[in-house]
């Protein structure tokens, strides 16, 4: 394995995720520019690893009042200014995006983190976005199945012959560079309410990630079971040995009424939410917490009980216009106060074969075990692919899911 | 004895309301004439009655609306709604057309929720110079729904309730024709059985698997 660092060994992962929606402070009237929120954005992923949060997610967008279209930069800068978080996404648009570049920036980002980093798989949710990049919204689904079939198959495969609908066909095609020790990065499939995603996450041993923030536990509970009794279905194991992430929401203080004092104007004017709901309706309809450290810990440890136990809890901490400095004190609540008592909740107790979060080093060391991980090196340029031996000198990796039974050497 | 469930929408504003107490007769008179339908099984058909006033879940409706999910009440109501083995919808006229409100419940539905489902509909409104509102605004879209909207459709006008209402075809022989109607549809059909959309053989078909997605890449 690589000599760098390649993300935390854990049982649960905790992190933060931002949708990186450019809004209007309501209490101030001040709308921060996007040199302004995209400085903030980088000094909140550095934060939440000074707190001792392991995952800072970032979503992708294409139009105002967004700025993260072109999530791999910010992600490759922020992993070049930290030692231990793991990057990721919320979500990795593969119905619009091509496959082809997703396989090549996101293995660049494995390269250039030393492994700290995964990504999520999402359809996207902004209608025009499919017409500007010349999709069709009505192909989402059939898209976001060849797409990723294609994606899965450039980073496992070192020559890629490859015929579809959505994309030009190819030929002897190399996706470069090839994945870092030979492991491609892990995959999580997030969705609000598909659950033939929930059935691909399973049927290609991958993780699944419910949003779980605007909608009932309860839904999500359904599409979290489906996926789990699919992942069994399809050879990996025991529903409990599947790879789960969540979303969450959460506002502190000190004390639970400082708490939804400050945060109500925030919730009243956000995007998705605002001008709905009640603060108190939606914090007992969904996740989100508005209270003291105390509540958020008592909400968040009965997330189990709901899902089963789990590999990822991200949440959302910096939208709908709070200030930098709301949210770097909110991250100090959440690495100082809550972290620390629900990675001990979701310790005791934890079933001995549900597995640990994914991270590159887990990966490799169920792909390899002791031995020495794939170093791809190119044989001397030819000008081609389609003739002769490999492209690379070295043995390309062994395939397979590096979790299941995959990994433990079931066949699938 | 077969067993069905008709749900009732009701989106009327006030209480008491010109709109319920027509939903209440087409219902009544449909739960009478299933007694006297026969169902596949050529058993008399027993027929329970849901009955959902929107002016009770204004509120869930506009925050569905906004966030993407029902609140619990809209849930059991949308769920009550989807599973029935038919529909009886009745709906002021407003400004020439069905009330916001009632389009607003429709329009949170899945679009696909109502296919095939037998659907009575019912208006009211102060004249009956609004009566072909049925035919222009409401069937339209129940016809984009994909339902099966009864041919006759049942109009209140405010006389019909008093002593100048129409003596040629009175409002109660009206509801027995389009609750007729209805009867026959049920009976017609099997009773609705609920398809949960998180079972693998209702998004995959029958029997399939994953493959069946990818297509030709599985070679499936």
């Amino acid at each position: 394995m690589s000599e760098i660092t390649s993300g935390v060994q854990a049982q649960m992962q905790f992190g933060i995720f931002t949708v990186s929606d450019i809004t209007q402070d309501p209490t101030t009237g001040h709308t921060p520019s996007e040199a302004e929120r995209i400085r903030a954005t980088v000094e909140i992923a550095k934060h939440a690893e000074e707190v001792g949060l392991d995952v800072f997610a970032l979503g992708e967008h294409h139009n105002p009042p967004f700025w993260s279209s072109s999530p791999t930069t910010t992600l490759a800068y922020i992993a070049a200014q930290t030692e231990r978080l793991i990057v990721s996404t919320a979500t990795t648009l593969i119905t619009t995006n091509d496959p082809v570049k997703i396989a090549e920036d996101y293995a660049m980002l494995q390269h250039l983190s030393g492994g700290r980093m995964d990504l999520m798989l999402g359809r996207g949710n902004t209608g025009p976005v499919y017409p500007w990049f010349g999709k069709d919204i009505r192909q989402g689904l059939p898209l976001s199945i060849e797409n990723y079939a294609l994606l899965h198959q450039l980073w496992r495969e070192d020559v890629v012959d490859w015929e579809g609908k959505f994309r030009t066909p190819l030929q002897g095609f190399t996706a470069t560079p090839r994945p870092l020790d030979g492991v491609a990065p892990f995959v999580w499939h997030g969705s609000i309410r598909t659950p033939e995603i929930a059935e691909q996450a399973a049927y290609y041993g991958d993780g699944f990630f419910a949003n779980n923030i605007f909608w009932p536990a309860e839904h999500y509970q359904r599409l979290i079971g489906l996926y789990r009794q699919r992942w069994e279905h399809y050879g990996h194991g025991a529903p409990e040995t599947a790879i789960v992430g969540l979303g969450g929401q959460a506002f502190m203080a000190k004390n639970s009424q400082d708490a939804v004092a400050q945060f109500r104007p925030y919730f009243d004017n956000a995007p998705v939410y605002g001008h709905g709901p009640s603060l108190e309706d939606f914090s007992e309809m969904t996740p989100l917490t508005v209270g003291s450290p105390q509540q958020v810990i008592d909400r968040y440890a009965g997330m189990r009980e709901i899902f089963g136990d789990y590999q990822r809890q991200l949440f959302l901490m910096d939208h709908a216009g709070l200030p930098l400095k709301t949210v770097l004190e909110q991250l100090d609540f959440l690495g100082g106060e809550v972290v620390p008592v629900l990675r001990r909740e979701f310790a005791t107790n934890r079933p001995s074969n549900v597995p640990d979060a994914p991270t590159h080093a887990g990966l490799v060391k169920a792909t390899y075990g002791d031995g020495p991980s794939r170093q791809a090196t190119p044989r001397a340029n030819r000008g081609d692919n389609l003739s002769g031996p490999s492209p690379y000198a070295d043995a390309p990796a062994p395939a397979g899911a590096a979790f299941g039974a995959a990994a433990t050497g079931g066949a699938r | 004895m077969s067993a069905r469930r008709i749900a009732v929408v009701s989106a009327g504003l006030s209480n008491p309301s010109s709109t319920r107490m027509l939903a209440d007769r087409l219902a009544a008179a449909t739960v009478t004439a299933l007694r006297q339908a026969q169902g596949p099984d050529s058993q008399p058909i027993e027929a329970t009655v849901d009955t959902i006033e929107l002016r009770d879940l204004a509120h869930d409706i506009t925050n569905n609306l906004l966030t993407g999910f029902a609140p619990p009440a809209l849930e059991s109501a949308i769920n009550t709604v989807v599973s029935a083995d038919a529909l009886i919808v009745v709906t002021p006229i407003f400004s020439t057309s069905y009330s916001g409100l009632f389009k607003s419940f429709i329009d949170v539905l899945d679009p696909d929720a109502l296919t095939g489902k037998p659907v009575l509909i019912g208006a009211n409104a102060g004249t009956a110079r609004h009566s072909l509102a049925i035919d222009y605004a409401i069937r339209p879209l129940f016809a984009y729904l994909h339902a099966d909207a009864m041919s006759t459709g049942v109009f209140a006008a405010s006389s019909d309730w008093g002593s100048s209402a129409d003596q040629v075809a009175p409002l109660s022989a009206r509801v027995e024709k389009g609750a007729r109607e209805l009867a026959e549809a049920i009976a017609r059909r099997e009773p609705a059985g609920a398809a949960d959309p998180f079972d693998p053989d209702s998004y995959l078909g029958q029997g399939r698997s994953f493959g069946h997605l990818l297509g030709g890449l599985a070679g499936e």
